[in-house]
């Protein structure tokens, strides 16, 4: 039986920033695949260039080098081969931030309704589906309350929701668990490996946090740009 | 899903408090508008209620508007049986002080003779001018009540009637006395010249001056040929009606409409500027939120679209707080403010296009915040 298809497949991806002297290599020949159902930890030192992976994977960086698949489509290879990015970005990848990131002017429910109205589902629809994934997230209670008034575990896990809402493939984290105690860093992660198992998708984590690095299928480290190692559980 | 309105009722108080400044500012354009508009009016106001086809002036003057202008009394006659002509009043015009019952009065004494042309077209209350002397119909902007008195010099009138709207070019209000009172008037303020020279025995100078005969002419009467014909006469000149108002407009309001023009352009051009910089404000106060939306795929048509509908709302409720603050308080400015339909269609449609250029600065930003900018702290 062939392996599955890698939902994020980087290979030899360079990030120069810069030109000539003062150029800045972010980035050296990283090559990377993330198959369905993983969840996969990005760690490593300030400057090692997490963020600037995250971004490229994300397609609001562009590479200097190399090639980027996603969900098994050459996005990039010399020059972006999808033209509409936000469209790929709206269907394809859920976002989690570190700081959650929900919009302050928009309860819950239509945080989570609002990504589905850009793909174009209709608003009653939208919020339909809302409720229900609140509902998983056992934070449906909370759906009509303000971002400011939700607590920091609340805020992540509608920013969940939120970020499952269009069934992306691939769900990309920045630092999620930053804001968050031991506990509820626990069960964010046990939500997102549930998530990756459930529905088989691809996650990838940026986190410094130590605490949860038992929860993820792989580690991959990074250090001065280039990956140091990439560890699987128990290995 | 409007997230220009969801974005306005999360800050509702700043919202309006913003709208309620940029009203302030829009009544303050507004105003500028209807003073222009009112100086115009009330520059009018006299000669359009005269209703004079023909006005005769003395030679080489432009007439009692623009200028001095005496001529003899009895050229009333005169112009009265030129064919094509209804019926000639003589008309005295002067600025005079008088003490009324609340303090001192500046206004217009215009001297007529009633039951000619020259007289008020319409009374709000009481009558218009009898056979009796010192009686005066005084227009509401002096405050005069009817039966109140008014000193002229030594002279007591009283008053029998009120007018709405009478004003002189320059804003002060208009008293009608009759042609013999207000001769009077003048004649009593002659220079002391003419005092002692009466004094020292000279016989009395002749106080039957006018300062223009009016003219109301039968319908189909050739105005022109008529103004032809009295120029033709030695010492008098003659200009039709459409003339004498063209000649108020042009010549002596123009500068006062020029001056507040040029300021009413400045003060938008300054409240384009200042709108811009609020919605630019309101903008970047969003630009992690613009970020998000980006970063989770929202078209720049969505952006765009918060943006310019915020301005938008920005600039009708700005707006509407100015049109309900101006007619609130118009009736306390000195001088008319003037506000039609016309005119606050065409401020709209001003203030609609300054929100949306003001705007598009703010658009350009807004599609320019890059999407990194939601991540991370």
């Amino acid at each position: 039986m062939s392996a599955p298809t890698p939902l994020v497949l980087l290979e030899s991806v360079a990030m120069v920033f810069g030109q000539g002297e003062t150029a800045v290599r972010a980035l050296s020949d990283v090559t990377l695949a993330v198959g369905p159902g993983e969840v996969v930890g990005l760690r490593g030192p300030s400057g090692s260039g997490k963020s600037t992976l995250l971004n490229i994977i994300a397609c609001i960086q562009e590479p200097s080098a190399g090639r980027l698949s996603l969900d098994g489509q050459t996005v990039w290879e010399g020059r972006y081969r999808v033209a509409d990015l936000r469209r790929l970005r709206r269907e394809r990848i859920g976002f989690i931030f570190q700081f959650h990131n929900l919009l302050p002017f928009l309860n819950a429910r239509d945080n989570v309704a609002l990504a589905m109205t850009l793909a174009g589902m209709g608003l009653e629809a939208a919020r339909g589906r809302a409720m229900a994934l609140l509902g998983e997230l056992q934070v449906d209670r909370r759906a009509l309350a303000m971002p400011a008034r939700l607590s920091g575990g609340e805020a992540q896990r509608v920013a969940i929701a939120r970020a499952l809402a269009n069934d992306p493939h691939i769900i990309l984290a920045d630092e999620p668990t930053a804001a968050l105690d031991s506990e509820r860093a626990r069960v964010v992660m046990d939500l997102l490996r549930r998530v990756a198992r459930e529905r088989s998708s691809a996650v990838l984590v940026v986190t410094h946090d130590e605490k949860i690095f038992d929860r993820f299928d792989r580690m991959v480290s990074l250090r001065d740009g280039r990956i140091e190692a990439d560890q699987r559980a128990g290995a | 899903m409007n997230l220009a309105l969801a974005d306005i009722r999360h800050g509702l108080g700043r919202f309006l408090l913003t709208c309620l400044g940029v009203g302030l500012l829009m009544g303050v354009a507004l105003s500028m508008v209807g003073i222009y508009q009112g100086l115009v009016r009330e520059a009018l106001a006299l000669t359009r209620s005269l209703d004079a086809g023909l006005w005769v002036v003395e030679a080489g003057t432009r007439g009692p508007f623009a200028e001095a202008s005496r001529i003899p009394g009895d050229v009333r006659e005169m112009v009265a049986r030129l064919p094509g002509v209804a019926a000639a009043g003589s008309l005295t015009l002067r600025t005079a002080e008088a003490d009324g019952p609340t303090g001192r009065l500046r206004v217009q004494v215009v001297g007529y003779e009633p039951g000619r042309p020259g007289g008020p077209a319409l009374l709000t209350q009481g009558r218009g001018l009898g056979s009796a002397r010192f009686e005066a119909v005084a227009d509401a902007r002096t405050g005069l009540t009817l039966g109140a008195t008014l000193m002229f010099g030594t002279d007591r009138y009283r008053v029998v009637g009120l007018t709405r709207g009478m004003v002189a070019s320059g804003g002060d209000p208009v008293v009608f006395v009759g042609l013999r009172d207000s001769q009077r008037m003048q004649f009593r303020l002659a220079p002391a010249a003419a005092r002692r020279a009466e004094a020292a025995g000279a016989p009395p100078a002749g106080t039957d001056t006018v300062n223009a005969i009016v003219a109301q002419l039968y319908p189909g009467a050739d105005a022109a040929a008529l103004t032809e014909a009295v120029r033709r006469w030695k010492h008098l000149t003659a200009l039709s009606g459409p003339e004498q108002e063209d000649l108020l407009t042009r010549s002596v309001v123009q500068r006062a409409r020029i001056q507040l023009g040029m300021f009413t352009v400045v003060l938008l051009f300054v409240s384009g500027v200042i709108i811009a910089l609020i919605i630019y404000t309101m903008t970047m106060d969003k630009r992690r939120e613009i970020a998000t939306l980006k970063l989770i795929g929202a078209p720049d048509s969505t952006i765009a679209g918060l943006v310019l509908q915020q301005a938008m709302l920005l600039g009708g409720l700005g707006y509407a707080a100015a049109v309900a603050l101006v007619f609130s308080v118009r009736d306390h400015f000195p001088r008319a403010v003037e506000l039609g339909v016309a005119e606050i269609s065409v401020m709209a449609g001003v203030i609609a296009a300054i929100c949306l250029l003001a705007s598009l600065l703010s658009i350009r930003t807004a599609l320019r915040v890059d999407a990194q900018q939601a991540l991370g702290g």
